[in-house]
């Protein structure tokens, strides 16, 4: 709940007067919520909790921090879903 | 495929654990607040990699963990009836009620959902406007913006289906609780990292003050812990008390604003009780009087309930930081994460769950 996903937002579209995104975390795309980073561009990264962004990362800390939760099999987890061939 | 990291680098850790070698003179024990912070020193053998003299003791930020069993037993008589579609985090399913957990409701014909974010509470109301959607709102400040945003969306949206039973708990009001006890160990804190991407650090201010006790923002990958934990062990030497950020590529000072701003308009801050912890005024939030319809607890009368905790169980001291959890006589024995007997084994973020899935089974004289 609180380790949090990092993703990259691939898409800005806004729904019932809320900024929302597609945002794709290492494969595995879902919508989040933006309202509370009203900066984010198309191709930042951010931090996702339980589907809203909380802040912009840079790509590399992304990177490391998605390969380390799918190490230790929590990305499914945080993302609500079942990954494909994760051990 | 494998990214090689600067935050995870063998080296630098290394060369930080020299460091604090270097710089501990005596005994010191410090507390990570956050149970996924503790996860991350139980799977790396972080705490046998650091000089004896200093203890970690583990915290009590396992959300789940912490919700009191009043409101889970809430939670399984508000799931259990026919109209109502009840959704939470998944971690929420399998921690013990006094007689059962929600994962036994669902068996037993409750419509139980897990999801992923609260806004999908919504979409299920919409689109089940003959059900009432039930959302167990837990968790620290990493998981309130979320909460507080779909309230107000929900209000917006004219959704009348939708009400949120509310166990909110913050972080510094616990830390002020742990200090204040009589026979309270902890010398500093390794305050949790995406709390205060949230919250900032002001907040822990005025704890420093009172407490004179240093408190150093730390992220959860090795390299962090091991940079908060040479800065905290820093201060203590020095005889320094502050709050100093250790994780600047996440945290600033002000923390989220506008997260906050929304959180300010759902919710109040109120007292709460900690579930194996006890009463801990102001430690909580719930719903402001302006949104109470959206409180289950209103909306769903399901009378005084009578709860009753595992005897066995300890997990209140593992809370504390009082007792290690390979030091409860029921780890791995009677309680297991198949035959949880409390919620700190159920937990992707329970220190009993961290010790028994690292294969600490057995407690260490290191430890004693």
């Amino acid at each position: 709940m609180c380790l949090g996903v990092p993703g990259k937002i691939i898409e800005i579209f806004e729904r019932d007067g809320l900024q929302m995104g597609v945002v794709d975390f290492g494969g595995v795309t879902k919508e989040a919520c933006l309202a509370y980073v009203p900066q984010a561009k198309v191709g930042d990264y951010t931090l996702i909790h339980v589907g809203f962004a909380l802040n912009i990362i840079d790509e590399q800390e992304a990177l490391e921090t998605l390969s380390l939760l799918r190490e230790i099999d929590v990305l499914g987890e945080e993302l609500g879903v079942e990954l494909p061939g994760e051990e | 495929m494998k990214y090689l990291t600067e935050y995870r680098d063998a080296e630098k850790v290394a060369v930080l654990l020299e460091e604090i070698r270097s710089t501990v003179t005596r005994p010191w024990v410090i507390m990570e607040i956050c149970g996924g912070q503790t996860h991350s020193i139980i799977r790396h053998g972080f705490d046998r990699l650091l000089p004896p003299e200093l203890e970690l003791v583990h915290g009590p930020g396992c959300p789940v963990c912490v919700t009191p069993l009043e409101l889970i037993d809430r939670a399984l008589a508000i799931a259990a009836q026919p109209n109502v579609i009840f959704t939470s985090f998944g971690d929420m399913l399998r921690v013990p009620g006094s007689e059962k957990d929600l994962f036994q409701v669902k068996s037993e014909g409750g419509d139980v959902r897990v999801v992923y974010s609260p806004l999908d509470c919504l979409k299920l109301a919409r689109e089940n406007p003959d059900k009432e959607v039930v959302f167990f709102a837990v968790g620290f400040e990493t998981t309130a913006p979320a909460n507080a945003m779909a309230v107000q969306q929900a209000r917006r949206q004219g959704i009348q289906n939708f009400s949120m039973l509310v166990s909110h708990v913050r972080v510094p009001p616990a830390i002020d609780a742990l200090l204040s006890s009589p026979d309270n160990r902890i010398q500093a804190f390794l305050a949790a990292g995406h709390v205060c991407t949230v919250m900032g650090t002001w907040e822990y201010q005025p704890l420093v003050e009172k407490f004179h006790v240093p408190i150093v923002v730390t992220g959860f990958e090795p390299v962090d812990l091991a940079r908060g934990i040479l800065r905290t062990v820093r201060q203590l030497e020095a005889g320094r008390a502050e709050i100093e950020n250790a994780y600047e590529r996440l945290v600033i000072p002000t923390g989220n604003v506008a997260a906050q701003a929304v959180i300010n308009e759902v919710f109040e801050p109120c007292d709460r009780q900690w579930r194996g912890v006890g009463f801990i005024p102001q430690s909580g939030w719930r719903l402001r009087p302006e949104y109470a319809e959206f409180d289950a607890e209103v909306r769903f009368a399901v009378g005084d309930i009578e709860v009753e905790e595992s005897p066995l169980c300890q997990a209140g001291l593992v809370l504390q930081g009082r007792l290690k959890p390979n030091q409860c006589p029921a780890f791995g024995k009677q309680c297991t994460p198949r035959t949880p007997l409390g919620a700190p084994m159920v937990s992707s973020e329970g220190a009993c769950a961290a010790y028994y899935q690292f294969g600490r089974l057995e407690a260490e004289a290191i430890e004693a």
